[in-house]
C-alpha cells in the first residue's frame, strides 16, 4: 500500500499543470508492469495509451489521474461476456448439462481449480459430476478421487493409462443419466508444443459431441500466475486446436502478479474468469479487473 | 526471435555507417533492444539492465570493427556474456553422507516430485541403493504419485500415510534407510509459497532435523519475472546448493535462470525436460544463454522416446 500511494504520489507530482507525463514517471510506470510479467509489448502499449489519454482529457484531481491509469489498464482485460458474469455460479440459464473442459500445461493448477469449480456450484445446490481424463500422469486419478470426496461429488473414471476420450464419454453420458448441471473434465497436462497431445484434445472434444453436440460449452484454459511471457504461446497454441472461452490465473496467492494475462486477454480476446489465491476448496474466486489491476501497483518487487 | 533481435540490432547500428567501430550512442540504442529481447525471455528486468549495462561496457572495451553484420557481432558478444554468467565448472551433487541426504523444494507444480524420481533413477544406474521419501502431507495423491513412480523405476518409497507431520516422516526415513542400507534418501516436499510463513518453517524443519547433504530448489522454466522472489527466499531460508531447471522440453526461453542465477549464485545442477522417468539432463550454459537469446536450442530440447 505503501508503495502503491508513493508510485500514485510521484505520478501526480510529475504531471501537476502538465498536458505529458514526464520520462521518468513513464520510467517507473514502465518497471511496475514489467515486473508484474505484463511484457514489454504489452506494456509500450499501455503508455502510450496513457500518453494520449493525457493528452487528450484534462485531469483535475490527483485521484482522477489514478483513475484515468486503472482505467487505461483495466480496458485491456476484455470482460467476460457471458451472461453469468456477475456469478459464474449460477446455472439456470445454461445449457444443462453444462459441459467445462479444463486444458493447460503441466503443473498449473487445472485438477484443483477442478476441485474448487466442484465446490462452489455444489454449494449453490447445483448436482457436478467430474470427469478423470487425465489417464497419463502418476496418480492423477486418485487427484480428482480425492478432490471429489473433499467436496463431495461424483468422479467417472476408467483408471490410470486408459484412453481419455472415452472416460470424457462416460462422464458426459453420466452426466446426462443423473441430470447434471454441470459436468468438468480433467485432462492431462500438456505442453503446447506437444502435437500429439494437442491433438488429443480436438480428439476428446470430438468424442463428447456424441453424446452432446455443442459441448463442451465452455473450455477453461488454465494459467499459472507466475508464469511469465511463455503464457502468451500457451494461449495462442491452445487456442488453435481448441476453442478457449476462458481462462483461470492459478497461485495468485503469492507475490507473482499475473500481469502477463493483460496482452492475453487483449490480444485473443478470452475473458479471464477465475482466479485462484490457495490450495483449499474455497480459494477460487471470480475474477475481478479493478481488484486485478490494482494488485499490480502493490507490493513492488 | 533471434533474427529478430539481430535484425533490430543491425539497424541500430546501420545509422553509424562510416565509423569503424562501436560507439557510446549505438552501443546504447543496441543494448536497449538487448534488455528488451532479455525481458521477453523473463530475465528479471532489474538484472536484464544490470547485465545489459556490463555487456555495453564489454562491447566498448573491446572495440569490435563494425562488420557487415554487426547486430550478429554484438549478439554474439551477448552470447558470450550470459553463458559466463550462468557459467563455472559444472558441480555434481553431493552424495557422501550414510545416508546422503539430498532435499527437494520449491514452489507447487514446478515438478518436484518427477524430478525426485528421474533423481533417484539417475542415481540407481550408477549402481547405488536410494531410498526415495514422500514428506508431501498435503496435496491430494502426493505419496501414490511418488509411489508411482518409485514402482516404475524399481526405488522403493518410505511413507507414512497417517503421519501428517512431514518433519517427523523425513526423520524416520533416514533412520530407516541407515537401517535399511540404503545409501542416499532423497526428500520430496509438497510445493510451497515463498510467502507462506508456515510452509517456510516446516521446510526449515526439515532440514535442520535431517541435515542434508545436498539441497535442490526446482523451478519451472517458464517462470516469469518473480523468479527472483522465490528464489531469494527459499535461499534465505534453506542456503540450496543447486537449482534444478524444469520443464525446458517446451519453449519457454528460460530467463528466470539467468535471474536466479545472478540472485542467489548457486549452480544449476540440472535440467528437466519431458514428463518420463530419463528425460533429465545436465545443464549447458552456453545452449541456455542460446535459448534465452532466442538462438534455439535442439541438442538439449528434444525429448527422449
Ligand atoms: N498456492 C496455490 N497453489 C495452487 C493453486 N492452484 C493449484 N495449486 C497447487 O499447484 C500444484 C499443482 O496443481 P494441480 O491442480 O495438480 O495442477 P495440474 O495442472 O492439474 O497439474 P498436471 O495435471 O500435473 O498438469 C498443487 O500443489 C496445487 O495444490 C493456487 O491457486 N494457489
Ligand atoms: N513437459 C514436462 N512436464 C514436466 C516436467 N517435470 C514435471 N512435469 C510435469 O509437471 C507437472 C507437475 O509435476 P510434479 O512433479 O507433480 O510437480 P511438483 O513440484 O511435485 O508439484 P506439487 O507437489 O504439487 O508442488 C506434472 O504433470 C509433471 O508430469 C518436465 O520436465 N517437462
Ligand atoms: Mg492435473
Ligand atoms: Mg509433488
Amino acid at each position: 500500500e505503501k508503495t502503491n500511494d508513493s508510485f500514485f504520489g510521484k505520478l501526480s507530482k510529475a504531471l501537476v499543470g502538465k498536458t505529458t507525463i514526464d520520462d521518468d514517471v513513464l520510467d517507473e510506470l514502465e518497471d511496475i508492469l514489467v515486473s508484474s510479467d505484463v511484457g514489454v509489448e504489452t506494456t509500450l502499449k499501455v503508455i502510450k495509451r496513457i500518453e494520449e489519454r493525457v493528452a487528450r482529457d484534462k485531469y483535475a484531481t490527483t485521484a482522477e489521474l489514478d483513475r484515468i491509469l486503472r482505467e487505461e489498464i483495466a480496458e485491456l482485460l476484455i470482460q467476460n461476456k457471458s451472461v453469468d458474469f456477475t456469478d459464474s455460479f449460477e446455472t439456470q440459464h445454461l445449457p444443462k448439462p453444462y459441459v467445462i473442459m479444463v486444458v493447460g500445461v503441466n503443473g498449473v493448477g487445472k485438477t484443483t481449480t477442478i476441485g474448487k469449480l466442484a465446490h462452489q456450484f455444489n454449494q449453490r445446490g447445483h448436482k457436478v459430476v467430474l470427469g478423470a481424463a487425465d489417464t497419463f500422469r502418476a496418480a492423477a486419478v486418485d487427484q480428482l478421487k480425492l478432490w471429489g470426496q473433499r467436496v463431495n461429488v461424483p468422479v467417472i473414471d476408467h483408471g490410470m493409462n486408459t484412453d481419455p476420450s472415452a472416460v470424457a464419454f462416460d462422464a458426459l453420458k453420466k452426466a446426462k443419466e443423473v441430470g447434471a448441471d454441470v459436468v468438468i473434465i480433467d485432462t492431462a497436462g500438456r505442453l503446447h508444443t506437444k502435437v500429439n497431445l494437442m491433438n488429443e484434445l480436438s480428439k476428446i472434444k470430438r468424442v463428447m459431441q456424441k453424446i452432446i453436440p455443442d459441448s463442451p460449452h465452455e473450455v477453461l484454459l488454465v494459467l499459472d500466475g507466475s508464469t511469465g511471457q511463455n503464457a502468451v504461446i500457451q494461449a495462442r497454441e491452445f487456442t488453435k486446436v481448441t476453442e478457449i472461452t476462458a481462462l483461470a490465473v492459478t497461485k495468485l496467492d503469492g507475490t507473482a502478479k499475473g500481469g502477463v494475462v493483460i496482452g492475453i486477454s487483449d490480444e485473443f480476446k478470452i475473458p479471464v474468469k477465475y482466479i485462484g489465491v490457495g490450495e483449499k476448496m474455497d480459494d477460487l474466486q471470480v475474477f475481478d479487473r479493478v481488484e486485478f489491476v490494482d494488485s499490480l501497483f502493490k507490493k513492488i518487487g | 526471435m533471434f533474427e529478430n533481435l539481430q535484425d533490430k540490432l543491425n539497424t541500430a547500428f546501420r545509422t553509424l555507417k562510416g565509423k569503424d567501430r562501436i560507439s557510446d550512442i549505438n552501443v546504447a540504442a543496441t543494448t536497449k533492444e538487448v534488455r528488451k529481447a532479455l525481458v521477453d525471455a523473463d530475465v528479471n528486468f532489474k538484472i536484464a539492465k544490470e547485465i545489459t549495462d556490463r555487456i555495453k561496457e564489454t562491447a566498448l572495451d573491446r572495440k569490435i570493427l563494425i562488420s557487415v553484420e554487426p547486430g550478429q557481432m554484438f549478439v554474439k558478444i551477448v552470447q558470450e556474456e550470459l553463458t559466463e554468467l550462468m557459467g563455472g565448472k559444472a558441480e555434481g551433487i553431493n552424495i557422501k553422507g550414510d545416508p546422503a541426504v539430498i532435499l527437494i523444494a520449491g514452489l507447487q507444480g514446478s515438478g518436484k516430485t518427477t524430478f525426485s524420481g528421474k533423481l533417484a533413477q539417475h542415481l540407481k544406474k550408477q549402481g547405488r541403493q536410494v531410498l526415495l521419501t514422500a514428506c508431501d502431507v498435503y496435496r491430494p495423491a502426493a505419496i501414490d504419485q511418488l509411489k508411482v513412480l518409485g514402482e516404475q523405476i524399481g526405488v522403493e518409497v518410505y511413507a507414512e500415510p497417517e503421519n501428517k507431520n512431514a518433519v517427523s516422516i523425513a526423520e524416520n526415513a533416514v533412520a530407516y534407510a541407515r537401517k535399511s542400507g540404503k545409501k542416499i534418501v532423497i526428500v520430496d516436499t509438497a510445493g510451497r509459497l515463498a510467502v507462506d510463513e508456515v510452509m517456510m518453517n516446516e521446510v526449515a524443519d526439515i532440514k535442520s532435523t535431517i541435515q542434508p547433504t545436498e539441497i535442490l530448489f526446482v523451478v519451472d522454466s517458464m517462470t516469469g519475472q518473480d523468479a527472483v522472489n522465490t528464489a531469494k527466499t527459499f535461499n534465505e531460508r534453506l542456503n540450496f546448493d543447486g537449482v534444478v531447471l524444469t520443464k525446458l522440453d517446451g519453449d519457454a526461453r528460460g530467463g528466470a535462470a539467468l535471474s536466479i542465477r545472478q540472485v542467489v549464485e548457486k549452480p544449476i545442477k540440472f535440467i528437466s525436460t519431458g514428463e518420463k522417468m530419463e528425460a533429465l539432463d545436465a545443464f549447458y550454459p552456453d545452449r541456455m544463454a542460446s535459448r534465452i537469446l532466442g538462438m534455439g536450442d535442439v541438442i538439449s530440447l528434444v525429448e527422449r522416446a
